[in-house]
């Protein structure tokens, strides 16, 4: 069973490296919008094995849903071509060794660093019996008021700026 | 062996990593801007395992309130690019030069 989940794994990790690769690769910024769909299903597929399914439901509704729908309407809109003009050769260069050292020093920092569980209070068994929906809203109406009604001030001045934005005479 | 937070962690650093690769390489502004979201969501990645591991749910809800950004972020940020190709008819990013002296 153990093997089962560590091949599972192993392939939703692949196919998410892949996409997420294909994103920086693609000529065609619609093929990169649905390479990023797919980079977002994976990470879905993540949260649910990760005991938070209603995350995994925020995911494919809020990433997958809105926000690659907007963006790829955006590129219809403005109705991009496939002319990829790539940057000089040697920012190519620094871009991929800035972000190498990076990635290493992430995985040494994961190499040498552990997390000590202090246990918390919440358990699989326990999202299983209780709902993580459930767990989640009555966390986010409680301990998390105040940020809870910041972000909903927030969406609001991004509806507005938008709108102000994206109108034809100021 | 089971799978273990840290294969998680590798998975979230190896996506960040590819996220920052795209938007130092890529010059179309629409293509960054889905490189920053790739950036976002290893991050959320690594919330939620960590939240999962250490069994405690603020991580959770930070992801749902990194969500909220992402989305009022995507809603202005597009909003400018359209401003912007109207403008200046593309929206490469060699080309948003009007601060520079």
């Amino acid at each position: 069973m153990d093997i089962l989940q560590q091949l599972f794994f192993y392939v939703v990790a692949f196919v998410a490296v892949t996409s997420g690769f294909l994103v920086i690769t693609c000529r065609n910024p619609i093929n990169s919008g649905i390479t990023l769909v797919m980079t977002f299903f994976c990470l879905a597929i993540f949260y649910v094995t990760l005991h938070a399914p209603f995350m995994a439901a925020i995911q494919i509704m809020v990433y997958a849903g809105a926000i690659m729908v907007l963006i790829i309407f955006v590129i219809m809109l403005l109705n991009l071509g496939s002319s990829v003009v790539i940057r000089y050769r040697h920012a190519v260069t620094g871009a991929v060794v800035a972000s190498g050292l990076m990635l290493f020093q992430v995985l040494i920092i994961l190499k040498q660093g552990s997390v000590n569980p202090v246990p918390g209070s919440v358990s699989a068994e326990m999202v299983e019996s209780v709902g993580h929906t459930e767990l989640i809203g009555k966390a986010l109406f409680t301990d998390f008021m105040l940020p809870f009604e910041i972000a909903s001030i927030l969406l609001l001045v991004a509806i507005v700026g938008a709108i102000i934005l994206a109108k034809r005479e100021v | 062996m089971i799978v273990s937070v840290q294969h998680y962690m590798v998975v979230s650093a190896i996506l960040f990593s590819l996220g920052a690769i795209g938007v130092l390489t890529r010059r179309n502004a629409i293509v960054v801007f889905m490189c920053i979201e790739l950036m976002l969501n290893a991050v959320n990645l690594t919330f939620i395992a960590l939240s999962s591991h250490l069994g405690n749910l603020d991580g959770q809800i930070f992801v749902l309130f990194i969500m909220t950004v992402a989305a009022a972020e995507a809603a202005v940020g597009l909003a400018l690019m359209i401003a912007f190709y109207r403008n200046r008819e593309s929206i490469d990013v060699e080309d948003f030069n009007l601060l520079k002296l």
